[in-house]
């Protein structure tokens, strides 16, 4: 009989917490995937995972390393991501879009400039071929318009009843080019905290048009390819040196829990004022009405960067002459204290800890 | 964001909490009686900004921490019959019931939904006809016409497959037997503007009078407490005891009087039990025999027969009580965290545990090292202590 290695509390069975990107998916990727999967590539636990010219901590050369004759110098970015959005089809976006962007991001977090891509469809049966056909053009206009190649696919047929109209998997390759050392663990105190943009977008978005709710001005998601935008970011410094020591894109559990994984992988504090972090004011509205904060709220096309205080203006200033990078702004720093914790400055001069979410976004009684 | 953001100005809070230094002279434990409130002070960090001689206590006022478990329990009985669909707040899904909550019991095939509003789940009904949808109908007067509202519908529209587990509460009873409580001491309460934009605020003039205690209408925003707050704090000084209505832009005297008429047609007061509290006469609402035919206890009888007694690790009674912060129970924190929390006070959005919990874990950390909180952040200039 199967044992969990370390005991998980609470739920006997998954539930849909378990895939919010708070803290019980933490708890179960912890707890249950990795005893069984670690090894050291894996934990970098990084959006993308950076292969080759890797380095044990002590120096010693790792397994991978030796096979780097066959790799060269060069160092491979490599990611997977399921997509299971429903509707398929929402404001400023669908599900194919979403699929190559949320990959393409992963390896563009690496400083990787995305290659490859692999496709899983997993489609329930009774799904019109002209919706099918919609999204697999979706697909393939988002992959031209990231540079990436689709270069090997999947498909699998479910019954219907079994699958939410469509899944995607996509998995990635990319480069990263030789200067660029970008990982969750290099921040240091002192540094810049960016983003790119306004946070809650693609999460409020799916959800005004899951509750049915009207706004003046339609939510769109922010679904967009960022590894342009990285470019950018990355040839401000000099010498083909990248200026970037962190970066996130902040999907599920948001800009709360990209700053929490930063914070605790590098083990230091994080502190930003929440009046400098950009909400557009129909995302605020329609979060004010059903009692959730924007800055759990989901992105697909912002990221968060650490950077040095000297380079921040500098790299600032690279992003807001991008398109995707046009609001960014800066929020904070990265500080030696409360080693893990991510505190905000309030909008009245008091301060709070933003923690990890729990599990699901929960809607307020009243 | 118009009409919120005024709310939230730094230098409007900052002058009312000079004014309040300038006022208080003495010790002055506050209750806010929300829950809604006390997640706006705390995620704001305005408790941190008061003058120490201003306590702030936190109150009964958050509908998921004192459903009683019991209830949980029934919902999730019924949650768990293939026949029902179960549509509640999102609130609810994770407040443990003995033995699970309801999100486990949707992992394991129940049909539970989350709605906004009740009047979602009479759509719901016409759609599945062959099922009985059962509403969990919990909250304060707040919820209280909305949940009214759908039942009334649903009688006019003919809706039969629709039922409300109810556990309605009203709050000026929880005040009284606070006051009346020898282990509860509070010197004034800031009332829960929301409950007394549906019911006005005469209610509490009888209490104002009975107990000599000051009662200060309030909204949620750093500004409407820091308001609400000097209004107290004026008060006690003065040695008066008033009922004050410092949410005016919300609330009058009488109330919304529609509201307060579609709970009446379809509930009556009855005594209820509280989390943690215990049974508080006349403290909430059940249907009027009228409606009873809405009521799923009567409809799916086998529920009365649950009966569930609580954990005695959670001391969450006491903290919605006021006798105990949350940082002062022995398991916040330990045994009890909002992943797998012992009590709804660590699990609702409300709950004055999960606030301390989320957002003031830094400065309990901070407690120990020198004794005194100190200012969190290094800017000077937005330091107002």
């Amino acid at each position: 009989m199967w044992t969990c290695p370390l005991p998980l509390r609470n739920y006997p069975t998954i539930v849909m917490g378990h895939g919010s990107g708070g803290k019980m998916m933490a708890d179960l990727i912890q707890h249950l995937f990795a005893p069984l999967f670690a090894n050291d590539l894996l934990g970098q636990m990084g959006d993308s995972t950076v292969i080759g010219g890797w380095r044990m901590a002590d120096g010693r050369s790792s397994a991978i390393s030796n096979q780097q004759s066959a790799i060269g110098d060069l160092r491979l970015a490599f990611t997977t991501d399921s997509f299971v959005v429903s509707p398929l089809v929402f404001p400023g976006g669908d599900i194919g879009e979403l699929a190559v962007n949320g990959t393409v991001n992963d390896l563009a977090m690496s400083g990787a400039r995305p290659l490859f891509l692999s496709a899983g469809f997993i489609l329930e049966e009774g799904l019109p071929m002209e919706a099918l056909g919609q999204i697999a053009t979706s697909v393939a206009n988002a992959c031209r318009e990231a540079g990436v190649q689709l270069v090997a696919g999947d498909t699998k047929v479910v019954n219907k009843g079994h699958g939410d109209g469509l899944y995607i998997n996509t998995s990635g390759l990319g480069l990263i080019p030789p200067g660029v050392e970008i990982a969750p663990n290099r921040a240091q105190p002192g540094d810049a905290v960016i983003v790119s943009g306004t946070m809650g977008d693609h999460g409020m978005a799916i959800m005004s048009v899951r509750e049915g709710l009207e706004f003046e001005t339609v939510i769109e998601s922010d679904t967009a390819p960022l590894s342009c935008l990285v470019e950018a970011m990355v040839a401000v410094g000099e010498h083909g040196d990248s200026p970037l020591h962190c970066l996130r894109d902040a999907t599920r559990g948001g800009l709360a829990a990209v700053l929490n994984e930063l914070a605790t992988a590098s083990k230091l504090g994080i502190e930003f004022s929440e009046r400098d972090v950009p909400v557009r004011p129909e995302v605020h509205a329609a979060c004010e009405m059903l009692g959730l904060d924007p800055f759990y709220v989901a992105n697909e096309g912002k990221l968060v960067a650490i950077v040095p205080e000297a380079q921040a203006e500098a790299v600032l200033a690279a992003m807001r002459s991008h398109r995707f990078g046009k609001d960014a702004a800066r929020i904070g720093n990265v500080v030696a204290d409360h080693s893990g914790l991510v505190i905000a400055r309030t909008g009245i001069g008091g301060s709070r800890v933003v923690d990890l979410p729990a599990g699901e976004l929960l809607p307020r009684i009243c | 964001m118009k009409y919120i953001d005024e709310y939230r100005d730094e230098t409007l809070t900052r002058n009312l909490l000079d004014e309040i230094r300038r006022t208080v002279t003495r010790p002055w434990k506050i209750m806010e009686v929300c829950g809604g409130q006390t997640h706006s002070i705390l995620k704001n960090g305005l408790d941190q900004l008061l003058p120490a001689e201003v306590e702030l206590v936190h109150g009964p006022g958050c509908p998921v921490c004192v459903t009683p478990l019991e209830l949980i329990d029934k919902a999730i009985a019924l949650a768990s019959r293939p026949d029902v669909i179960f549509v509640s707040y999102g609130d609810m899904l994770r407040v443990p019931g003995s033995e699970k909550d309801l999100f486990g019991v949707r992992a394991a095939g129940g049909n539970v939904r989350v709605v906004y509003s009740p009047l979602d789940s009479l759509k719901i009904a016409r759609e599945n006809s062959d099922k009985t949808v059962v509403f969990f109908g919990i909250g304060f007067e707040t919820t209280a016409p909305a949940n009214a509202m759908a039942v009334v519908q649903a009688k006019n529209q003919g809706i039969q497959n629709f039922a409300m587990l109810v556990s309605h509460v009203t709050v000026p009873p929880a005040i009284s037997a606070l006051l009346e409580s020898p282990d509860v001491r509070v010197d004034g309460f800031l009332a829960a503007g929301h409950v007394c934009t549906v019911m006005g605020y005469w209610e509490y003039e009888p209490l104002v009078e009975k107990y000599n205690v000051p009662v200060v209408v309030t909204g949620f925003e750093p500004v409407d407490i820091a308001r609400g707050v000097l209004m107290c704090v004026k008060q006690l000084e003065a040695g008066r005891a008033e009922v004050e209505n410092a949410y005016a832009r919300s609330v009058r005297r009488e109330g919304n009087e529609p509201a307060q008429a579609v709970i009446n047609q379809v509930f009556e007061p009855c005594d209820r039990p509280w989390r943690g509290i215990g049974v508080i006469p006349m403290s909430g609402h059940r249907f009027r025999p009228a409606y009873a035919e809405y009521d799923a206890e009567l409809r799916f009888p086998e529920v009365q027969t649950i009966a569930t007694k609580e954990s005695s690790l959670c001391l969450s009674g006491q903290v919605l009580q006021g006798i105990l912060k949350p940082n002062q129970c022995p398991a916040f924190g330990k045994e009890c965290t909002p992943q797998s929390p012992l009590g709804a006070t660590m699990v609702s959005s409300e709950g004055a545990c999960a606030a301390y919990y989320r957002y003031h874990r830094y400065a309990e950390l901070q407690i120990p090292k020198d004794q005194t909180p100190k200012p969190l952040a290094p800017e000077p200039e937005l330091s107002v202590v």
